[in-house]
């Protein structure tokens, strides 16, 4: 049994004080009374109520949650169509090309992409809005979907998919009945991590957007570059606290479903 | 036929909105200022003919991209830009190594915890994480009260709106890209290796030198270009933390854009970061090529 040394578990308090203590301050500050943020006087809901009545940033919160649904099941599908092609189609016109596009939208700087959408966007004369944000969030987050379908599709049996072929499936039917069950866990933490880039997406999203639509992010940052405020601090504590629960709770989901795996397989191997 | 559209969908949908854009860029980079809606000359219909597509060919030129190497303003930014990514991913290695290196070598039990807690954060919004150290390194922040109070300080320290701020907030929210491949380099490590070694009379610091290091090099390698890539391009650190002083290319693109309204000269300034940064992404594939070769 290996425990703690003592040089890894100061390093470890130093490293999780760095990246906790921040976030922990900023919760707490969020049910500060006074307007003046960095004084404390005494604890108070005060800036939660007020965030409740902001329209303006209730507005902008029901914007980012349609943009980020929107794109991220979009994104989901043709990410995993291209995952599905990069590593099922074989050899196709343009196979460099392809994996080019899909590769390079993960190392391009989100000034570049937003730039480059919001000049085609106008190139064409679409109204930019809801629909013109929620274009550019498929567009990058279908790459990264695809990243995480692909490496799932590589590692899997593929005799799996031959037997139920050989079994008189179609092509569609393989992949509904087969394919599709095995790479379901990589398809939803694709669709996770499209929906969560898109919500947290600023840059692209100031690019592609037109004065209809603002984004909660887009709606924060114009907010504090003036400096700290206290209903942002209410508004940053609530969506901390769902990606917590959010995040802990899918890993107790899958630690679950690990368990229960193993289980199963205990169970067919004293068969 | 079914394969056809398979293919077919992802495909016109990134040429479309990956790669036509992108020349788009390219082309106004290579246009002029105008004073017109969209503010830049020459424009080109189809209907205009051969003639109209020679004429708008001829008045394309490098004329944005000398501009670019005249100012220094432009210069200064992407040299400021290099050397606040690198220092920034120095100091990430720095903090994210031992923090890899613990929970690679922290009881098997408490791995998943750990690794999560370095999750999480990857989650929660970029934005917010860099607004959280506005409130801590003002003025009147919280560091500033308390060193005061410690009797560090005589009076408060000017921490945001420099390029320390800037420091601090890209450590902090590239952080866990720097742990995760350290990690799981170190996660391979047989620890009999290491025994075998003290076995032969190194002592456990030589044996981290002569080990440890050298096996975990991939993962230190990829850490470092998951920061230093996006860092050089970084715009939201730099307009919340920076100060007057503060030059990074990203921002300079996006004041370019929305404040100047010069998109020529924005697209110029967006060509070259990426000539810029096809050599770090070039290093980069070629490491993780050689890390699946290795694993082989």
């Amino acid at each position: 049994m290996k425990r703690f040394s003592w040089f890894n578990a100061t390093s470890l308090t130093f490293g999780f004080a760095f990246l906790y203590l921040p976030m922990i301050i900023l919760i707490i500050y969020s049910f500060n009374s006074s307007k003046l943020v960095t004084v404390w006087a005494g604890f108070s809901t005060r800036w939660y109520g007020e965030l409740m009545q902001n329209e303006d940033m209730l507005d902008a919160a029901w914007a980012t949650l349609k943009v980020a649904v929107f794109s991220s099941t979009l994104a989901t599908i043709l990410g995993t169509m291209a995952a599905y092609v990069l590593v099922r189609a074989g050899r196709f016109a343009g196979r460099t090309l392809f994996s080019g596009m899909i590769y390079a939208p993960l190392v391009m700087p989100e000034v570049i992409t937003g730039l480059s959408l919001l000049l085609l966007f106008i190139g064409i004369g679409l109204d930019r809005g809801i629909l013109t944000i929620v274009l550019a969030h498929t567009t990058f987050a279908m790459c990264y979907v695809s990243v995480v379908v692909s490496s799932r599709l590589t590692s899997f049996d593929r005799s799996l998919e031959e037997a139920a072929l050989d079994l008189g499936c179609s092509p569609f039917e393989a992949f509904r009945l087969v394919t599709l069950p095995i790479i379901a866990p990589a398809v939803i933490s694709g669709w996770l991590l499209a929906f969560t880039l898109s919500l947290d997406d600023l840059v692209i999203a100031s690019f592609t957007t037109g004065p209809s639509a603002t984004t909660l992010p887009i709606k924060i940052f114009s907010a504090v570059r003036l400096g700290v405020s206290p209903e942002i601090n209410a508004l940053s504590s609530i969506m901390i606290g769902l990606v917590t629960l959010g995040v802990i709770s899918a890993s107790l989901i899958s630690k679950r479903a690990a368990v229960a795996r193993a289980k199963d397989e205990q169970a067919a191997a004293g068969a | 036929m079914r394969r056809l559209a398979l293919i077919a969908l992802p495909y016109i949908w990134l040429l479309a909105l990956f790669l036509v854009p992108f020349l788009i860029v390219l082309k106004i980079s290579l246009s002029d200022l105008a004073l017109a809606r969209p503010p830049y000359v020459p424009q080109w219909n189809f209907g205009d003919g051969w003639d109209a597509l020679k004429a708008f060919f001829g008045s394309l030129d490098l004329e944005n991209f000398v501009f670019l190497s005249e100012d220094d303003l432009y210069w200064r930014a992407y040299i400021s830009s290099l050397k606040i990514a690198l220092i920034s991913t120095l100091i990430t290695l720095l903090v994210g190594f031992p923090m890899a290196y613990g929970i690679a070598r922290s009881p098997e039990e408490w791995r998943p915890t750990l690794l999560m807690l370095i999750i999480l954060p990857f989650w929660t919004s970029f934005l917010i994480r860099v607004y959280a150290w506005m409130g801590i390194l003002s003025k009147e922040g919280l560091l500033n009260q308390f060193l005061l109070w410690l009797g560090l300080i005589g009076e408060p320290l000017t921490i945001l709106n420099t390029n320390t701020a800037v420091y601090i907030a890209i450590v902090y929210t590239y952080l866990p890209f720097m742990i995760l491949p350290i990690y799981a380099a170190l996660d391979r490590l047989d620890d009999s290796l290491l025994e075998a070694a003290e076995d032969l009379g190194c002592s456990r610091i030589q044996a981290f030198w002569l080990i440890t290091v050298p096996l975990a090099r991939n993962g230190v390698i990829a850490g470092c270009f998951l920061v230093f890539i996006p860092a050089i391009g970084e715009v939201i650190i730099p307009s919340l933390m920076g100060g007057s002083g503060t030059l990074m290319i990203g921002k300079v693109l996006w004041e370019e854009f929305f404040s100047n309204r010069d998109w020529p000269v924005a697209s110029a300034v967006a060509i070259i970061l990426l000539l810029i940064l096809i050599i770090p992404i070039i290093l980069f594939q070629r490491n993780e090529q050689n890390q699946r070769e290795a694993e082989r």
